[in-house]
């Protein structure tokens, strides 16, 4: 069992993207490509970059178990208010930051939904969210 | 075919055994052992950065020698798009054509014309809605190969259209069979390279079983023959030459301006080329419908096997672009040619897991464990006085058996200080 994990910062937009390219590298030298490589590569860098964007700081990690791999993001907050909200395709609120760098369609998270194969998402306002992803190691979902 | 082949070598007389070329490898593919460098064949992509940066010319691409066109008795240059704009003081393309004829090949025929048609092809496939977007480019057989190992879920990115210099190998060969009435076999077709990549390409082609390309020779060998005598030859000036489209095609951004594409991006440098691939990888640029990327830094004018330098030639290869007619390639290409030939690339290209540690993904994930532990003791100076380009291709060399963790300098000057105080430790005790 193999488990790295990165930090990612509010804001930082110069790193963004350092941690998917990191845990997608390793994923490569393990072996793993395809349509499997594919899909953690859209969701790895659509977690990262709502952490930098929507979050205070967090940290996303990797774990291989065998069967899956689990792709985490766990943040310190502010907590998403309404998650059914934020689960649809074209809700955001992305600042002008963020837009002028052309993120806030709100297409990250249902994305994210697609791309796993497990999704499971938590989170509570002034607290933190947590989302983690599963992807099935042997093929899983074809796109 | 030789699945191993490359074009680029390294002369080991030559060889210092420094690490210019070790750190600067965008594929981390060189190594420095017992004084000299090594290319691990299956991780080069054959750019040519190697050749640029080594002080001692000791990275030298294999391209054929002129006399390989004796083999045939009729013998067609294939003069890449790049070639013109190795000539400052060139009047026009039809006179680099026609010098062409003097240096010992009986006709002539333009890869710009098989940009042109490989310009339609691709027009073509982007009217195809389900194919992935981006569709990257097909024509730098570097980057091809890169993305086979460092990108391989852009595989099926890449665009099925086959290499110019294929594209014009067929025609030339078939149009010439038929003008003169000789046999395909009695024809010979020689690409004239700005790089080692297409030297590779024709060797062990990627996309196809064989390439149509009888012999590659390097640009610096035609330049030296072409160069005194262009003031000399006189040319038929209302000989009919490639589009401007197709001769762009030399110049980096040259497809998509050919294609007319709206969405497009032109990247060039290898480096620079990752970075975008990166970035396509995570699904940032879904709303592009075409990816160039050329290995070399201006495009192939800047390839390793040119003469000018690559600002010099490609404007150049600009100015020699306004003096022709404006035609497009869908204007020139008659719709015959792209019914009665089939220009794509029909064998799979496979990934190539040469960066994979294991076969076996547990046995892969035990050996990243000790990858980094060991990567924790190193000193991350990525000095390269190892031998590996940076400590963590050092950690995972250890962990293949190709090094020992003595071999980082600073770690043995470590375990020597340990030794050397075990040893002041021992004669004093010994005293006592
Ligand atoms: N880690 C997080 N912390 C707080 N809020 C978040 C977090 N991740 C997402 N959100 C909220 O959920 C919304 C939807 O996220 P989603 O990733 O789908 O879209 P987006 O980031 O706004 O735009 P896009 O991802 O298309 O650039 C965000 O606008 C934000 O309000
Ligand atoms: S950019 Fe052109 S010259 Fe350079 S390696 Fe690619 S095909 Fe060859
Ligand atoms: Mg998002």
């Amino acid at each position: 069992m193999i488990a790295e994990s990165f930090s990612v910062e509010k804001g930082d937009y110069l790193r963004a993207g350092e941690a998917s390219t990191k845990m997608k590298n390793m994923l490569k030298k393990l072996g793993i490509g395809g349509s499997v490589l594919r899909r953690i590569s859209v969701a790895a860098y659509e977690v990262e970059m709502n952490l930098v964007i929507h979050s205070l700081g967090g940290t996303l990690s990797i774990d291989l178990d065998g069967d899956y791999i689990w792709l985490v993001s766990e943040d310190i907050g502010p907590g998403i208010p309404d998650i059914e909200s934020a689960m649809r395709e074209g809700y955001s609120t992305a600042d002008e930051i963020a837009q002028g760098m052309g993120f806030g369609a709100g297409m990250g998270i249902p994305n994210m939904k697609r791309n796993a194969d497990v999704f499971e998402i938590e989170s509570e306002p002034n607290k933190g969210t947590k989302i983690k992803m599963g992807f099935l190691m042997g093929g899983g979902k074809s796109e | 075919m030789n699945k191993r082949f490359h074009s680029v070598t390294l002369e080991a007389s030559r060889c210092k055994g420094c690490t210019n070329c070790l750190t600067r490898c965008p594929m981390e593919a060189i190594r420095v052992r017992g004084g000299r460098a090594y290319i691990m064949d299956e991780r080069c992509v054959d750019c040519g950065e190697c050749i640029r940066t080594c002080s001692y010319h000791a990275k030298v691409a294999m391209t054929d020698d002129l006399g390989i066109i004796e083999n045939f008795e009729h013998r067609i240059a294939l003069p890449a798009p790049s070639l013109y704009g190795q000539f400052y003081h060139a009047k026009s393309i039809a006179v680099i054509l026609e010098a062409l004829k003097y240096i010992g090949f009986t006709d002539v025929f333009e890869v710009a014309k098989g940009a042109d048609i490989a310009t339609r092809l691709l027009q073509e496939e982007l009217k195809n809605p389900d194919r992935p977007r981006p569709l990257i480019s097909s024509a730098c057989p570097a980057i091809t190969r890169m993305i086979q190992i460092k990108f391989p879920t852009l595989i099926p990115n890449i665009v099925k259209v086959k290499q110019p210099m294929e594209i014009a190998a067929t025609m030339a060969r078939a149009e010439y069979s038929k003008k003169h009435s000789v046999s395909k076999d009695k024809i010979g077709v020689f690409f004239i390279t700005p790089c080692a990549a297409k030297v590779t390409a024709v060797r062990n082609p990627i996309g196809q079983e064989k390439s149509e390309v009888d012999g590659v020779i390097s640009m610096l060998d035609i330049y030296a023959g072409v160069f005194p005598i262009l003031n000399k030859v006189s040319a038929d000036e209302n000989v009919k030459i490639a589009t401007p489209y197709g001769v762009g095609w030399a110049n980096s951004g040259g497809e998509s301006r050919a294609a007319n594409i709206n969405k497009t991006m032109a990247v060039d440098g290898i480096e620079n080329v990752a970075h975008v691939l990166e970035e396509i990888e995570n699904g940032r640029l879904r709303d592009l419908d075409y990816f160039e990327g050329a290995a070399c830094s201006g495009g192939c004018v800047g390839g390793p096997l040119t003469y000018e330098n690559k600002y010099v030639a490609r404007n150049k290869v600009m100015q020699l672009i306004s003096d022709l007619p404006l035609e497009r390639p869908e204007d020139a290409v008659p719709c015959r040619v792209l019914n009665s030939f089939d220009f794509m690339l029909d064998t799979p290209i496979p990934e190539n897991y040469s960066m994979q540690l294991d076969e076996e993904v547990s046995t892969a994930m035990e050996k990243m464990e000790r990858i980094n532990e060991i990567l924790e003791s190193l000193p991350g100076y990525d000095c390269g006085s190892c031998g590996s380009p940076t400590c963590r291709s050092f950690a995972e060399d250890i962990v293949r058996g190709y090094f020992n963790i003595t071999d980082c300098i600073f770690i043995l000057r470590d375990r020597l200080k340990v030794m050397a105080q075990q040893m002041v430790d021992m004669s004093n005790t010994k005293r006592e």
